[in-house]
C-alpha cells in the first residue's frame, strides 16, 4: 500500500525537496564549483577528476575555450588567450595600463574608460570574458547534480570595491543565473571552517590568492560570523611573486628583445619555479627562446624569499591595521585561518606564525576552502536548510564619500560598517530657482577626491524651483548585503522624489548590459523576450507563494477592506502570469507589491517584536 | 527611530553590551536580508532597511558617545549636525598641547603615553557625561551636550594618533 502524503494545507506536500544551488569561487588563476551533497559540501571535479579550472579564456575564429585548453593555448597565442581578468574586473583601462605594462592584449577604451579586448570573436569586456570563466563551472554543476541550478553564490575578495562586486554579479548574469549573495572570500573560508569545529570567539582569515588579498577578523558566536574588520589590497598576490621573479630572471639573462610568447613562457616558468621551491631548495630556471637559444639559471629558495619579502611585509601591515580596527589583539586571536594558493608559499607561512605568534590551520585545502564555504552559504540560501542558525554580517571594506567643494571628501559610510546600511545626507541649494543638482561618489580612505576611486555620477533632477538654500534634499545612500550601492533622494518640504541618474564610474551603461545579453544569447535556444518572460513568470510565482504563506500566517493583520485589496490583485497576478506578456506580468507584480506594502511592513515589525519577546526591558 | 525601544532597552545611559549583542543577533536572525534570499524583491527591499536600522541602532547603543548622543536627541536636543564649538579654554589649550605632542612622536612608546592619557582624560569625560545624563534638570543636560562635544574632540585625537601610529609601523 502506498503512503499517503500529509501536508499542512497551503504548504506543498514535498517539503524537502531538495533546490540545486552551489558555491562558485571566481578565482584570478583558477575558479572552483562547490555543492553540498548528501550533507557534506565538496567541490565537483570533471571527467578526468580534476576539481579547479584555470581561470584563463581563448578566443579563436572557431570559438570560445575556457580552462586547461585556453589554459594550452596561453604561450602559443598570448594575444588571445585572457588570463587573471579578475585584475581588469572594474578598473579602466588606464588603471591597468599603469599597473601591468606589457600586456599582450589588443586593448581599446570604451565610452566609459573600460578596457575592451579585440579578439578573433569580436569585442569582449572583462565581464564577459568572466562569463566564460562562469560558464563551463555553471555546466558542470548541472551536469553532475543533475538539474538546472536555482542559486549560486560567487565569493569576491573582500576588498573588491562596488564597481568589481557590480562586474561579478553582471558576469552571473550573462548566464542568465541568478546571484543568491556576492560572499567575501574570508568569510566563505571561516564557514568551511567554522562549522566544523563550531568555535566561538575570534579568528582572522588572511587570504592570499593569485592577484589579491584580504585580511579579515571575525566574532564567532552561535552560528553568527560577525566580520569585525576587514582590510588589504587588491592588487597584490601570488602573481606578484611571478612578476618580481620574471624581472629577476630578465636581468640575470640579460635579454632585451623579448616577442610575448617568450614572455608568457618565462611567467609560466616563474610560476613553476615558485610552487617547486615550496618543496626544494634550488630550482634550475630555463628558457628556450625563438632562436633555440637556451638561458638557465639557478634559484634558491633564500633569493627568491629575498625577492618576495617586502610583499610578504606589507600584508602583515595590513593584518596589524585591520586588527587595531577591529579592536581586538593578537593574543585574543583563537585561530588564523589560511587561504588562497599563495599561503604555500613558506615565507609567508612563517610571517603569518610569527605575527599572531601561533601556527595557522591549513587543514582545508587552502585552494578549495572558499568554494566550500560558499556552498554551504548557498545551500542554506536557496532554502535546504531552514533550521540552520549561520548568520553572517559583513562590512564595507572601503569607505564611501561623496565630493565637496574644493575637490574634497566627506565621508558618508565609513569602512568596517556593517552592511547592509543606509545614511541619509541632506543638501541645498545655492542658486535660486535650482532645478538640478550634481552628485560625484567616491570609494576610499583618502581626503582628496582624485585619490579615491570614482564609483558613480549622478544628477538629481526635478528639484522645485525655490529660492537659494530653501530646498532641503535628502539623499539616502544604500549599501546591501552583496555590498552593492543604491542612491535615492527626496525634497523634503514638498516631498517631491528626485530621479536619479546614477553612472557608473567603472561599470557598464545599460546600453552595453542590453548588447551584452543579445549577443550572449546569440547561440543560445533561448532569446532575450523569452528569457525575460520566464524571468518575469519565476518572479510572479515567488510573489504569490510568499503572500500566500504570509496571508497564511497573519491575515488576522489585516482588514477585510485589504484584504479583498490584496486578494483581487493577486489573482489578477495568477491570470496574468499564465500569459505571454512580460510587461504586464510586471505591471501585475508592481500592483500587488503596492497593495502589501503596509502588509509586508507590519508583518516585518511583528516579527521583530517576537524576536525580543521574553526579553526584559531592564538595563542592569 | 527610538533605537533602546527597538532594542527592548529603558533609554539609559548605562546599558548590557552583553545583552545589547545578543539581542542584535536575535534581530538580525530576524530581518537580515539572507533570510530573504528567495522571497519577493518587495521582501529583499524592506529586509535590507530594515536590517540597515538594526545596524545602526546597534552602533548607536553600543558606542558611548553615540548612545549619549541618542539620548539627548530623544530629550529634544539633537547635536548631531551642529556647528557650536566648545567654549571651555582649560579644555582648548589642553588641546593644542596634545595637539603639538602628536607631532613630536618619534617612537612606538610616545604613542603608548599618548594612548594612556587621553584615555584617562576620556574616562573623567564619560563618568561625568554618566552623571549629567542621569540628571532631570535641562540644564545638566546642556552640560552632558558640551561632554559630547568635548568626547568628539578626543576622538579626532585619537584617530590622528592611529594614523600616526600606523605611519611609525610602514
Amino acid at each position: 500500500m502506498a503512503l499517503l502524503q500529509i501536508a499542512e494545507p497551503g504548504q506543498s506536500a514535498a517539503p524537502h525537496q531538495h533546490r540545486l544551488a552551489v558555491g562558485i569561487d571566481l578565482g584570478t588563476t583558477n575558479s572552483l564549483v562547490a555543492a553540498v551533497r548528501s550533507g557534506e559540501a565538496i567541490t565537483l571535479t570533471d571527467v578526468e577528476q580534476r576539481h579547479a579550472i584555470p581561470s584563463i579564456v581563448h578566443y579563436t575564429e572557431a570559438g570560445i575555450e575556457a580552462g586547461y585548453l585556453a589554459e594550452q593555448a596561453s604561450a602559443k597565442d598570448p594575444q588571445n588567450t585572457i588570463v587573471s581578468v579578475k585584475r581588469f574586473m572594474g578598473r579602466s583601462l588606464a588603471d591597468i595600463q599603469a599597473h601591468y605594462s606589457n600586456l599582450p592584449y589588443l586593448l581599446s577604451e570604451s565610452e566609459n574608460g573600460l578596457p575592451i579586448f579585440a579578439t578573433p570573436q569580436g569585442q569582449v569586456n572583462p565581464v564577459q570574458v568572466s562569463a566564460e570563466i562562469l560558464r563551463p563551472l555553471v555546466e558542470r554543476a548541472e551536469a553532475v547534480l543533475g538539474g538546472q541550478l536555482e542559486g549560486v553564490v560567487i565569493t569576491v575578495p573582500a576588498y573588491f570595491d562596488d564597481a568589481q562586486r557590480q562586474g561579478t554579479k553582471d558576469a552571473a548574469a550573462l548566464l542568465g543565473v541568478k546571484v543568491l549573495r556576492l560572499l567575501n572570500e574570508p568569510t566563505a573560508a571561516a564557514i568551511a571552517y567554522g562549522l566544523d569545529s563550531a568555535q566561538e570567539g575570534v579568528i582572522a582569515v588572511y587570504d592570499l590568492g593569485g592577484g589579491t588579498f584580504d585580511i579579515s577578523i571575525l566574532r564567532l558566536n552561535r552560528g553568527v560570523f560577525e566580520v569585525l574588520a576587514t582590510g588589504g589590497d587588491s592588487a597584490l598576490g601570488g602573481d606578484d611573486f611571478d612578476h618580481m621573479l620574471v624581472d629577476y630572471l630578465i636581468e640575470q639573462w640579460q635579454v632585451t628583445e623579448l616577442n610575448s610568447q617568450e614572455r608568457r613562457q618565462i611567467l609560466i616558468e616563474a610560476r613553476r619555479v615558485k610552487e617547486a621551491l615550496t618543496a626544494v631548495d634550488t630550482v634550475e630556471a630555463v628558457l628556450t627562446r625563438a632562436d633555440n637559444s637556451v638561458c638557465q639559471h639557478t634559484v634558491t629558495k633564500a633569493l627568491f624569499e629575498q625577492l618576495i619579502q617586502p610583499l610578504v611585509k606589507k600584508t602583515i601591515a595590513s593584518c596589524r591595521r585591520s586588527l587595531r580596527d577591529a579592536g581586538v589583539t593578537t593574543d585574543e586571536v583563537l585561530e588564523t585561518v589560511m587561504v588562497g594558493g599563495s599561503t604555500r608559499v613558506p615565507l609567508v607561512r612563517e610571517l603569518v606564525a610569527e605575527f599572531f605568534g601561533k601556527p595557522a590551520l591549513t587543514s582545508i585545502d587552502p585552494d578549495r576552502v572558499v568554494a566550500l564555504g560558499a556552498a554551504i552559504q548557498a545551500d542554506i540560501l536557496v532554502g535546504n536548510k531552514p533550521d540552520s542558525d549561520l548568520l553572517l554580517l559583513d562590512v564595507i571594506p572601503l569607505s564611501l564619500g561623496i565630493e565637496t567643494m574644493g575637490g574634497l571628501v566627506e565621508k558618508v559610510v565609513s569602512r568596517n560598517t556593517t552592511i547592509p546600511v543606509a545614511r541619509a545626507q541632506e543638501f541645498t541649494t545655492f542658486k535660486d530657482g535650482q532645478t538640478a543638482m550634481a552628485f560625484h561618489v567616491v570609494q576610499g580612505e583618502r581626503e582628496l577626491v582624485d585619490d579615491c576611486r570614482s564609483l558613480a555620477r549622478f544628477t538629481l533632477k526635478g528639484i522645485p524651483p525655490l529660492a537659494a538654500g530653501a530646498a532641503h534634499i535628502r539623499v539616502t545612500f544604500q549599501v546591501d548585503a552583496d555590498g552593492l550601492l543604491s542612491v535615492t533622494a527626496m525634497e523634503k518640504s514638498t516631498g517631491v522624489q528626485s530621479s536619479i541618474q546614477v553612472k557608473p564610474s567603472f561599470g557598464l551603461s545599460d546600453t552595453e548590459i542590453t548588447t551584452m545579453l543579445k549577443d550572449s544569447m546569440h547561440n543560445a535556444k533561448d532569446d532575450i523576450s523569452r528569457r525575460m518572460l520566464a524571468e518575469q513568470k519565476v518572479e510572479a510565482a515567488r510573489v504569490l507563494e510568499s503572500l500566500n504563506s504570509a496571508l497564511l500566517k497573519d491575515g488576522e493583520l489585516l482588514s477585510s477592506d485589504e484584504r479583498l485589496a490584496i486578494d483581487n490583485a493577486m489573482a489578477s497576478l495568477a491570470q496574468t502570469a499564465a500569459e505571454d506578456d512580460a510587461d504586464a506580468i510586471t505591471k501585475a507584480i508592481e500592483a500587488v507589491d503596492k497593495q502589501t506594502q503596509d502588509f509586508a511592513a507590519r508583518r516585518m515589525d511583528n516579527s521583530i517584536r517576537a524576536a525580543l519577546k521574553g526579553q526584559s526591558v531592564d538595563n542592569i | 527611530m527610538n533605537y533602546f525601544e527597538l532594542f527592548n532597552f529603558s533609554p539609559a545611559f548605562q546599558i548590557d553590551l552583553t545583552v545589547l549583542a545578543e539581542r542584535y543577533r536575535e534581530l538580525q536572525r530576524t530581518v537580515h536580508p539572507d533570510n530573504f534570499a528567495n522571497a519577493s524583491e518587495q521582501q529583499k527591499l524592506l529586509a535590507v532597511q530594515r536590517t540597515a536600522q538594526v545596524n545602526d541602532g546597534y552602533q548607536a547603543l553600543k558606542n558611548p558617545v553615540r548612545r549619549a548622543e541618542h539620548i539627548l536627541f530623544l530629550r529634544g536636543i539633537d547635536i548631531s549636525h551642529e556647528t557650536t564649538t566648545v567654549k571651555d579654554t582649560a579644555f582648548l589649550m589642553q588641546q593644542m598641547e596634545w595637539r603639538e605632542a602628536l607631532e613630536e612622536i618619534t617612537s612606538v612608546d610616545d604613542v603608548a603615553s599618548l594612548y594612556d592619557e587621553f584615555s584617562d582624560y576620556q574616562k573623567l569625560l564619560t563618568a561625568h557625561l554618566s552623571l549629567m545624563l542621569a540628571s532631570d534638570n535641562v540644564n545638566d543636560w546642556s552640560m552632558a551636550a558640551d561632554d559630547i562635544r568635548k568626547l568628539k574632540f578626543m576622538i579626532k585625537l585619537h584617530d590622528e594618533l592611529v594614523r600616526i601610529e600606523d605611519a611609525l609601523y610602514d
